[in-house]
């Protein structure tokens, strides 16, 4: 079973690298293109019974190792 | 006394930090390969700079789980010295020994230059042999050295008189055009709440001979040798 498992700075924490891509997006003309959040994106292969088992997986490991709580949050998709 | 300075695969600061202890400071000094569940009888252990893990995923998340870290956190806990340098640093903050994290460079890029860094607190082993307000001239080497926390712990940090270091210019001012990363409230290093745990971006052991450039680092050294072998030095 797939879990994804997205880590994305909290909002209240500045992105110096979101901000140079948002910079470089303006540059390129894209006016429309407002703030930019880099983040990263983990695809989990995953031995679970059920899909809340995996959700409670991968949800463990963003806990302990993935994210670090003082700077990021993550959010988790079962795929199904 | 004895330096353990602790060794990760990626660490290359390790080296530095023996010969400044060894050669230098005229200490013993002995590896502790990040494996090994004993510090060797260390009196003070360094963790030092460079990539543990490939500073995979973020700067020292890995490194936080290696077997070394569960002693280096029981002897922190004990009261032992542990002075976290750079990549050092970024491990004790990841393994919740000191608070906060780092971000990236606000300019997005890799800083290595001297900087200027003032002492704001001598009540830790690695500061008592220097004087408040103190500037010392030490090399930065790193991408990733944005200090953030919350603004109620930089509240907490600054009340409990936790800054170390603080970047500041060459009249001792913390401006912002001194800050080579964007640290929140310029801050160099800090402290934990016993005071026996600090960690610092920049390099102390690269600057421990006049031949490299500045000798300033030396006096971390030296503070925590007269920390351990003078009964009562920390208490002045």
């Amino acid at each position: 079973m797939k879990a994804r498992v997205y880590v994305t700075l909290k909002p209240s924490v500045f992105d110096p690298q979101g901000q140079t891509i948002a910079d470089a997006l303006h540059s390129l003309g894209y006016a429309g293109v407002g703030d930019v959040r880099q983040g990263k994106f983990f695809e989990l292969d995953l031995q679970a019974g059920s899909r809340e088992q995996a959700r409670t997986l991968a949800s463990e490991v963003a806990d302990k190792l993935l994210a670090n709580p003082v700077i990021e949050s993550y959010r988790v998709e079962v795929e199904s | 006394m004895k330096f353990g300075v602790v060794v990760f695969p990626g660490s290359n600061c390790d080296h530095d930090a023996y010969h400044a202890a060894t050669d230098v400071v005229g200490q013993d000094a002995e590896y502790i390969w990040h494996k090994d569940t004993s510090l060797k009888g260390a009196d003070v252990i360094v963790l030092p700079g460079g990539f543990a893990h490939g500073d995979y995923l973020r700067t020292g998340a890995i490194a936080r789980f290696s077997p070394v870290m569960a002693s280096v956190i029981d002897f922190a806990r004990g009261g032992g010295p542990v002075l976290g340098i750079c990549n050092g640093f970024q491990v004790l903050l990841e393994a919740g020994l000191l608070p906060g994290a780092m971000l990236r460079n606000r300019d997005v890029t890799y800083h290595c230059e001297h900087v200027i860094v003032r002492i704001e607190q001598t009540d830790t082993p690695f500061t008592l042999g220097g004087t408040r307000g103190q500037r010392l001239r030490l090399p930065i080497a790193h991408g990733e050295g944005n200090y953030y926390a919350d603004p109620e712990v930089i509240r907490d940090l600054e009340a409990s008189r936790r800054v170390i270091f603080r970047y500041c210019d060459e009249r001792g001012e913390p401006t912002d055009a001194a800050n080579p990363n964007g640290s929140l409230n310029n801050i160099a290093g800090i402290c934990n709440e016993a005071r026996n745990v600090v960690g610092l971006m920049p390099h102390p052991e690269r600057a421990c001979e006049g031949s490299l450039g500045s000798s300033d680092g030396l006096v971390l050294l030296q503070s925590v040798v007269t920390a351990l072998t003078h009964e009562g030095a920390l208490r002045t």
